[in-house]
């Protein structure tokens, strides 16, 4: 057996906030044998890259070490001095960070950023460490890598700029590397690329790594050792077969219960104790033949000023009740093609019918004042952007009240408010606070509640969950899929998630570059993709039962 | 090279879309004087007891008989040509005034923005590397300090303390005292046409005439240029690139400077180029105190006879100046920020 590469033990980090300590780990224990990855994975707060600044000596000003040891090739070096981390760093540990695009100085070429790198630690002329830069951004498989070494962060798309923090962090060879949710952000055809070079540059030079993830899948795939972390403490800690299989804790089970899967299906995702009340529901009768389809888009085109089209020629019908889901790597058109919809922005050509009524020709900025507004209503991505910081969530869910039914304040607003209230399972008493005093499910249930507060028919939900932790994520998902059942609402659903939109979605289109690569019943097109596009786009996804047994030895 | 073609592009576009900004300050202050009491008739005629008849006559010398409109119309064509008036006060062309007075202004304005810019720079930095210390709060009541003491008393204790108690300073009058030997002016800058004839005396006498009245502007726009360092270093040093910049193990100096710094100093630019326009126009305080024959004390002069011609080319004269600092600013930020370029 060799000796351990790094030894945490019994770590223990304090943050100082403004409403006090705030314990981020709690006696978190872990090895890491030389070239071995580690998972390491969990919600948000769970301490999992808490853990990884930690021993990287990155930490904030706010945060400390209050307890235990970590220890690097024996070497303690928990209060190691400026000049002995910045030993460390480079040289012997580096890390790759979520958000590459922020994590790369935008005012300074990519190819002088690495040679800094380069330079840090070893002495080289300037022309040395450029070519040296080259030699990286060949090791990353960057196309056109002499073009490259002059071009600025903001001239390269998301995967790029994580290529490019990769070689920055493999520039002197370290042999520890902490990857802090390298893929996070980037489209998962992307992220495959991208982990797949990570794990085969790692495997090549013999680095030890530690992936932290909140994606349970990617874990599964690529670590042959996964860690639980739960609340700044370590849980369960296994193979992930067996890990995330048979899971032995309570949180575990959870976490794995709420991951969405191939198979998954809505009611699964939550524990029974804490599942949504079953609503019987007559579907309603189909609408009678002949009557307009609830939304009909004719041939939507979107082009921008400088004469690109965003989107080209999109069409699609929606029954009532019906749930269609939109989905397509970044830049698609996705986002676009819903924001037409709902009227938020203006088709370049084409027509938008709802119930039968031309939409399209009212400028967006007009639409307000329509009657239909509140037919159709929107549920953001961001639930903490979305929401005004100076508003209640009583005010946030009455304020289309206000604006589109005529009520007045007074007590059938409240009434009505509170109702909806109830319906998204947001407790009377939080109706008081302020956006920053709550969670962010609990946001995420004051944005639905906003949307359905009018009773609309058609309800375009724009990654209504892409910022929510799984747990979070499962009790959302079901509420949505509730409340389109008792009201007979129809769902756009767009998401870059394919497993929640097979959930979520009876039918499912598939866009690409602006048009539709293909469409029809979810569960048919992703179980038998018609296109290459699909069909990578689905294998892209990691599964949490997938073997990991795809890396070279 | 794609880059500064863009940006000289983007200035030019910029250049054309603050004409008509330009000519709605043209109007605006040919209506306010003429909206303003004060009668420049009254004034110019030869003296106190000139008759009414006197009056009448220098009123239509002035064209001050003819409808608004028409002496607007008269007004904008001779500006378009060039001709910004007569300043009944010196007697002169306003535009020859303008420009013999124009340097003055500008030499001190300039030195005074290159003192507070070196000042508060390394402040605004230091308070943002160690932000709530001894050093920070000691920056913050400097800064404090700097604004609340309006310039005509900070000036006149420098004036007190320099030249009256410990007599290092030259007495405070005008750019050079009044017996020596001027350079021909070949630029109007008087620190440059002494280099330029070779007097390293002159320059001397001249460069220690200007370092009171330049302290004593810099010492009121050093706050805003150091807070707005500080601000945005803040940022910088919070950002994920510093924190990849130290996960790499990459000097302090490095991450500091080449980093942190060259990031934070873009809103600079934008505040400095603020803060010298504001500069050149206000000044006239530091001006009058130090006997400065700058283009501020020269308006206010005019403005108080009722001399027309003079403050409306001073503010024709601001808002050009203005106009040509924000290309500046504007090509300035386009090198430092390729991605300003791109958008």
């Amino acid at each position: 057996m060799m000796s351990p590469l790094l030894e945490i033990d019994n770590l223990g980090v304090t943050f100082s906030t403004r409403r006090g300590l705030v314990e981020a780990l709690r006696g978190v224990s872990l090895s890491l044998q030389p070239g071995e990855m580690l998972g390491l994975v969990g919600e948000s707060g769970s301490g999992k890259s808490v853990t990884g600044f930690a021993v990287t000596g990155l930490l904030d000003k706010a945060g400390r070490i209050t307890a235990g040891r970590v220890k690097f090739r024996g070497q303690d070096i928990t209060r190691a001095s400026g000049a002995e981390l910045r030993n460390l760093h480079g040289a012997n540990m580096a890390m790759i960070f979520q958000n590459p695009r922020a994590a790369l100085n935008p005012i300074r070429t990519v190819g002088a950023q690495i040679a800094d790198a380069v330079l840090s630690h070893r002495r080289l002329s300037k022309q040395e460490a450029r070519a040296e830069a080259l030699e990286l951004l060949r090791a990353v498989q960057i196309r056109d890598p002499d073009r490259r070494l002059d071009a600025y962060p903001h001239e390269l798309s998301g995967g790029m700029c994580q290529r490019v923090m990769i070689a920055i962090a493999i520039s002197c060879n370290p042999s520890l590397l902490i990857a802090d949710e390298p893929t996070t952000g980037l489209d998962v055809t992307t992220q495959k690329v991208v982990m797949d070079l990570l794990a085969r540059i790692v495997a090549d030079r013999g680095m030890a790594t530690i992936l932290i993830t909140h994606d349970l899948g990617l874990a599964a795939h690529y670590c042959r050792r996964v860690v639980v972390m739960e609340q700044g403490r370590l849980v369960e800690e296994g193979a992930p077969q067996t890990l995330f299989r048979a899971p032995q804790h309570a949180y575990t089970k959870r976490l794995v219960a709420s991951s969405p899967t191939a198979t998954s299906r809505v009611g699964d995702l939550v524990p029974a104790e804490e599942a949504l009340p079953v609503v019987e529901v007559n579907e309603r009768s189909t609408p009678a033949p002949g009557a307009p389809p609830l939304l009909d888009v004719q041939h939507v085109v979107k082009r921008f000023d400088d004469g690109t089209a965003a989107v080209a020629d999109f069409s699609m019908t929606m029954a009532a009740g019906e749930s269609v889901g939109l989905v397509g790597e970044s830049g698609s058109g996705k986002s676009t093609t819903a924001r037409m919809i709902c009227r938020l922005i203006d088709p370049s050509a084409g027509d938008i019918l709802f119930d039968g009524y031309s939409i399209a020709k009212l400028p967006a900025r007009d639409f307000h004042r329509s009657p239909l507004r509140k037919e159709i209503q929107i549920v953001f991505q961001d639930p903490h952007e979305s929401l005004n910081p100076r508003f209640t969530a009583f005010d946030c869910i009455a304020h289309p009240l206000l604006r589109l039914t005529g009520l007045r304040h007074g007590d059938a607003l409240r009434s009505r408010v509170e109702e909806c209230a109830d319906r998204v399972g947001l407790p009377r008493e939080l109706l008081s606070r302020f956006p920053h005093q709550l969670s962010g499910g609990q946001k995420a249930r004051i944005g639905i509640a906003r949307a359905i507060a009018c009773r609309p028919r058609l309800l375009v939900l724009d990654e209504p969950t892409a910022a929510l932790d799984v747990s979070v994520q499962a009790v959302v998902l079901q509420l949505l899929d509730r409340l389109r059942r008792e009201d007979n609402l129809a769902f756009l659903f767009v998401s870059h998630d394919l497993n929640v939109v097979r959930m979520m979605c009876s039918r499912t289109i598939v866009l690409r570059a602006g048009g539709i690569v293909e469409q029809g019943e979810s569960l048919a097109l992703f179980a038998n993709p018609q296109t290459d596009y699909t069909r990578e786009l689905v294998e892209a996804i990691p599964h949490i039962g997938s073997p990991a047994s795809l890396l070279p030895a | 090279m794609g880059t500064i073609g863009a940006t000289l592009i983007r200035a030019g576009r910029r250049f054309l879309s603050s004409l008509p900004a330009l000519f709605g300050v043209l109007v605006f202050t040919f209506l306010l004087m003429r909206v303003l009491p004060g009668d420049p008739a009254v004034f110019f005629a030869s003296g106190p007891s000139a008759g009414k008849e006197e009056i009448e006559v220098v009123r239509k010398q002035l064209g001050l008989d003819r409808s608004l409109p028409e002496q607007l119309g008269i007004y904008l064509y001779d500006v378009g040509r060039g001709n910004l008036g007569r300043s009944m006060m010196t007697g002169q062309p306003v535009a020859k005034d303008l420009q013999q007075r124009l340097p003055a202004s500008l030499e001190l304005t300039l030195t005074a923005l290159v003192i507070a810019l070196i000042a508060a720079v390394p402040l605004g930095v230091l308070a943002a590397l160690r932000p709530n210390s001894l050093i920070d709060h000691g920056v913050r009541l400097f800064c404090s300090l700097g604004v609340c003491v309006p310039t005509f008393v900070s000036g006149l204790l420098l004036i007190y303390v320099f030249y009256y108690l410990l007599g290092l300073a030259p007495d405070p009058t005008g750019r050079i005292d009044v017996f020596a030997s001027v350079p021909p002016a070949r630029t109007g800058f008087l620190m440059v046409d002494f280099l330029l004839a070779g007097d390293v005396e002159g320059w001397w006498a001249a460069a220690r005439q200007l370092t009171l009245p330049a302290f004593t502007m810099a010492l009121f726009v050093i706050a805003p240029l150091a807070r707005i360092t500080r601000a945005s270093m803040l940022v910088s040093l919070g950002s994920d690139f510093v924190r990849t910049a130290r996960s790499i193990g990459l000097s302090r100096w490095q991450i500091v400077v080449t980093y942190a710094l060259r990031n934070a100093i873009l809103p600079v630019i934008t505040i400095a180029g603020i803060v010298f326009s504001t500069m050149l126009g206000a000044n006239v305080l530091v001006e009058k105190v130090f006997s400065w024959p700058g283009v501020a004390s020269y308006a206010l002069d005019a403005l108080l006879v009722s001399d027309y011609a003079p403050v409306q080319g001073f503010v024709l004269l601001m808002a050009s100046i203005f106009v040509a600092v924000n290309l500046l600013v504007d090509v300035l930020y386009g090198i430092a920020d390729p991605r300003a370029t791109a958008a």
